[in-house]
């Protein structure tokens, strides 16, 4: 088998710029080190187009199996670039104003773009432990990088301790798992799970171990402890990446992996999950209930809405009475999970951008800060304000729509409890952004002097607010897109069991 | 023609939003402007909905009409009526014709009232045009997905406008800010959304057919205990907004916090959203869980109606009398729509378009008298009649209808709800006239105590209310004698839409 090795080039590119960023790096002038934002995002934006274009509608695998290009990998593809866009045209003033190697900055953030590129695609499970382990310790650096700021440092310390714990975790699950199984592609796990009647407890261990490795990647109640400190102390614009990128990129292989390695399955892992959904659901809003820092309520409030990803996870598939498995409304469970990742991770990213707009120029992230905030920069109060509607989950936001999606799943698989648990616990969730909305608009500010935001930060808030729009009035465009995406993770539960014998003999 | 009839229920959602975006891009120093915006919006809207009333009016066929619809998201799946999903259906009938005119009314009347708001006016005509957009598609919508995004559009701009442009209420020994009340309010409707939602997503996975839209869902049937258990989340969800008794307390707060064209909408029209939803999508899809639940409700509605009126009676703040006597009037509406009978029916919904107006015209008289004397305490208050004739005129009529004197809405209403309860639970009846009867010692108190009687002192330099203020109270005025000399056009288009819910209920029970 010839590998095509076309099908990469993105990634080759991906990997070209971050070294090109880090020599530029060594060349460029101390007062113009943000040019290198500009050439970081310029590439971005190169890249996805050509990924766009190369790849669109392209089915095939690299290395037997191990690199997956579909409609999938290229969706979370794209998702990934620009995200890393915005994050990077978001950081340029925080990183001027507050850090000190921006070279290093942004190169890391293009080499993580990469590591989570390679989180979407990856087939196998080794190759998405070295993704996700290049996307982790990318991150650790990023956490860290406010070096003489013991906040930071004390975020960075308690991440890399935590990250190496769950590392182990999930690399002794997936060694249990190749142990008992012999492989760690995901169409031979399923292959040789759904032959198999009966699960045999070291699988299961293996199992509950990589459950847990990635319950700490996606800081899932009770693997959530890290996320707040860590959110707290790491420099804002990161942050937001930890929220939305590690999150998305955990979610796009979680979902992979649930999906079409261990279907087979699902009787025993539905469970789990379902409990952790709850879990994260109630825990992570009820916490955030009392919080005084807007980076740790926010921390609190993406844990929430971890637990509701999770509850779309858990309605993957219905098992009815007899123990029969159905896919039939699947498509919906992961329509929703990713049209959840998109919706939040835009309104996010909005978030984040005002918080950081606003510690700019006032240098503090208390709630109580944000008084009379609306008097003081309008435009930007209006774009938090929107954001944090849209987190609550109110319309015409794309929280609003993308909650109903989810929820809408979940009881169409049976799950009407739980997406009535989600419900309340976005009941809860309400208060906390009131809180935070009421600073911004309501109190008076303790002092008037208008806030200056740079035209570049009005621009990607403009934007990202149409989106949040857009996505809350006319979802329909991108859920048809994810539709696509669907449809290739969920065709290999259908595929004749013969042709995946066959390749499962070669491959022996 | 054609076109416009197919759209124009999409217009009275939209053009609240397009205004709302247009509002955004004005400077927001232009005062004169941007309310002129938000004026002639409101006015457009008010045509609009006169439009469409007059429309069901003369068309004289009943039913659903000038239905439309628009496939917004497919829910890819294995469903009988394929992937139909969620569409943006639209269409009126008999109980929701009357209401869109309510809204159409108490909008443009709301705005005139809101001319005098300097403080960030922009924002406050943003939200008002979002909130507004919210009501007209909660009436028009068939989809319960856009029911219920309607629904949480108009709960939404709530806490802003109270928490930015409302009052505290501060008397001697009772203190309730502005940003409890906004956050009271806030917490209790979306607590009551959570159970509709619930009930929502229920309806949809158990009627299995792939579609949000009522009239889909409507075809298939529901196992009565099903019916029973969901009825039970819609009428505590939409009952919470409807001020249903014991759910009923963020009402008073709110109504009182807010500014007063928010009051005059969320007292008017918001909370006749409440029972609405009940109609609508209780009635219309669970008749069996409805006849179960109705004792229960027109129970409830009792209390709504005893226990508001004598809570009104002990303010002392004037503005919570108003508020409180909301709560008890919509418990004519509960008390109406639980009896299942045509009389109590056409009642209900005529009280709602009646205390809509009513209560609206009431909000609007408090807000002049505050915005002059800076005060709500009702001892202070006493004699203003004799510096603001026109206004204490208003007061009255106000007063009169709430009382159900003949002659004004409120009496045809009222009159209609209680021979309903007279041919299904006539002690209950009893019960309720006893609460009209309170209903006549508090405002005949608040006339006698704060417009007539001896002038104090303070007040002798107050002027009446502006050209403005009086103008938009005038339109309000004259629908409440409009419908009560005049019901028969109102009463015939209820008469349909009555009808064709009672359809639904033969053969239960």
């Amino acid at each position: 088998m010839v590998n095509n090795f076309a099908l990469i080039t993105p990634e080759f590119l991906i990997t070209g710029l971050a070294f090109l960023i880090l020599s530029v790096d060594f060349f460029i002038r101390s007062d113009r080190q943000h040019f290198m934002a500009y050439i970081a995002c310029a590439g971005l934006i190169g890249i996805l187009i050509f990924s766009l274009v190369s790849l669109w509608n392209v089915e095939d695998k690299l290395y037997n199996g191990l690199l997956v290009i579909d409609s999938y990998s290229l969706v979370f593809k794209s998702f990934f670039l620009i995200l890393g866009g915005f994050i990077i045209l978001s950081s340029i003033e925080y990183v001027k104003r507050h850090l000190e190697h921006p070279g290093e900055y942004y190169g890391i953030i293009v080499f993580t773009i990469l590591a989570m590129m390679l989180m979407a695609m990856s087939g196998e499970l080794l190759t998405a432990y070295i993704a996700l382990e290049l996307l982790s310790f990318g991150l650790y650096v990023l956490v860290n990088l406010d070096r003489y700021n013991a906040k930071s440092n004390e975020a960075g310390t308690k991440y890399i301790l935590l990250g190496a714990l769950s590392s182990a975790l999930l690399l002794y699950g997936i060694s249990q798992i190749f142990g008992l199984l012999g492989t760690t592609r995901f169409d031979e796990i399923h292959y040789i799970l759904s032959a198999t009647n009966e699960l045999s407890p070291g699988v299961l261990v293996g199992l509950i171990l990589i459950i847990s490795g990635l319950g700490f990647k996606v800081a899932a109640v009770p693997f959530h402890m890290w996320a707040p400190d860590t959110y707290e102390g790491a420099p804002t614009p990161i942050t937001a990446y930890l929220a939305i990128g590690s999150k998305a990129a955990a979610f796009a292989l979680i979902l992979r992996f649930f999906t079409e390695a261990l279907m087979p399955a699902v009787d025993d892992w539905q469970p789990i999950i379902i409990i952790i959904a709850t879990l994260t659901m109630v825990v992570g809003n009820l916490i955030a209930l009392v919080q005084k820092n807007i980076k740790r309520l926010l921390a609190y409030s993406s844990i929430g809405h971890v637990g509701y990803l999770m509850l779309g996870l858990a309605s993957m598939a219905s098992i009815n009475s007899e123990g029969v498995i159905s896919l039939a409304k699947s498509h919906l469970a992961s329509n929703a999970i990713m049209f959840h990742l998109m919706a939040y991770g835009i309104t996010n990213l909005a978030a984040f951008l005002s918080v950081t707009t606003i510690y700019n120029s006032t240098g503090k992230e208390n709630i109580s800060s944000f008084a009379g905030m609306a008097k003081r920069a309008p435009f930007l109060s209006m774009v938090f304000a929107v954001s944090l509607f849209s987190l609550a989950g109110l319309p015409i936001f794309a929280g609003f729509t993308s909650k109903f999606y989810l929820f809408t799943a979940a009881s169409a698989q049976g799950l009407l409890w739980l997406a009535g648990v989600a419900i309340f616990a976005s009941l809860l969730s309400m208060y906390y952004y009131l809180i935070v909305i009421r600073q911004l608009y309501i109190e008076a500010p303790s002092d008037e002097t208008p806030i200056q935001v740079p035209k570049l930060t009005v621009a990607l808030l403009s934007t990202l607010l149409l989106g949040i729009v857009w996505l809350g009035i006319y979802p329909a465009p991108l859920i048809n897109l994810l539709q696509h995406a669907s449809d290739t993770i969920l065709t290999l539960n259908s595929v004749s069991q013969l042709t995946l014998s066959l390749d499962y003999a070669t491959f022996r | 023609m054609e076109t416009f009839d197919n759209n124009v229920l999409l217009l009275l959602v939209i053009l609240p939003l397009i205004g709302a975006g247009i509002l955004l891009a004005i400077p927001g120093d232009r005062h004169r402007l941007v309310r002129g915006i938000a004026t002639s919006f409101a006015f457009i809207n008010m045509i609009l909905s006169v439009y469409v009333f007059a429309y069901y009016y003369f068309n004289d066929e009943g039913g659903m009409q000038l239905t439309s619809s628009l496939s917004w998201l497919s829910l890819p799946g294995p469903w009988p009526l394929g992937d139909q999903g969620i569409s943006l259906a639209l269409g009126i009938d008999g109980i929701s014709a009357p209401m869109i005119l309510l809204t159409g009314i108490v909008m443009f009347t709301g705005v005139l009232i809101s001319w005098n708001i300097y403080d960030r006016n922009k924002d406050f005509f943003i939200l008002y045009l979002l909130l507004l957009s919210g009501v007209f598609g909660v009436f028009v919508s068939l989809d319960l997905f856009f029911l219920f995004f309607f629904y949480e559009l108009s709960v939404l701009p709530m806490y802003l406008l109270i928490g930015m442009w409302g009052s505290s209420s501060d008397f001697r020994t009772f203190i309730r800010t502005k940003e409890y009340s906004a956050m009271k309010l806030m917490l209790f409707l979306i607590a009551g959304s959570v159970l509709i939602w619930i009930a929502i997503l229920a309806l949809f996975i158990e009627a299995g057919v792939g579609s949000f839209n009522i009239i889909d869902i409507q075809g298939s049937s529901f196992s009565p205990s099903f019916q029973k258990v969901v009825f039970a989340f819609l009428a505590v969800g939409f009952g919470v907004l409807a001020g249903l008794w014991p759910f009923h307390t963020w009402s008073p707060d709110g109504h009182v916090s807010a500014p007063t064209s928010v009051s005059m909408v969320h007292a008017g029209v918001l909370m006749k959203l409440g029972a609405f939803g009940i109609i609508r999508v209780g009635m219309f899809l669970l008749p069996e869980g409805a006849d179960f639940w109705m004792p229960t409700l027109v129970i409830l509605g009792t209390i709504n109606v005893i226990y508001g009126a004598i809570s009104a009676l002990g303010q002392s703040d004037l503005k919570y009398v108003i508020g409180y006597s909301s709560v008890s009037h919509m418990g004519y509406v509960i008390m109406g729509i639980a009896t299942l009978h045509s009389l109590g029916l056409s009642g209900a919904v005529l009280q709602m378009f009646s205390h809509g107006i009513m209560t609206a015209l009431f909000f609007a008289v408090v807000g002049i008298i505050y915005d002059r004397t800076h005060t709500r305490d009702i001892s202070v208050l006493g004699g203003l009649a004799k510096r603001m004739g026109v206004t204490a005129a208003l007061f009255t009529i106000a007063g009169l209808t709430s009382i159900g004197l003949p002659g004004f809405s409120g009496f045809v209403a009222e009159l209609l709800v209680f021979l309903g309860l007279f041919e299904t639970y006539p002690l209950l009846g009893v019960l309720g006239i006893i609460g009209a009867a309170i209903t006549a010692i508090y405002i005949l108190r608040l006339l006698g105590k704060v417009f007539f009687g001896p002038l104090d002192k303070q007040w002798e330099t107050q002027t009446d209310g502006s050209r403005v203020e009086i103008f938009s109270s005038a339109i309000l005025v004259g629908f409440v004698i409009l419908v009560g000399l005049l019901p028969f056009p109102f009463l015939k288009i209820i008469d349909h839409g009555v009808k064709d819910t009672l359809a639904i209920f033969i053969g239960i029970g």
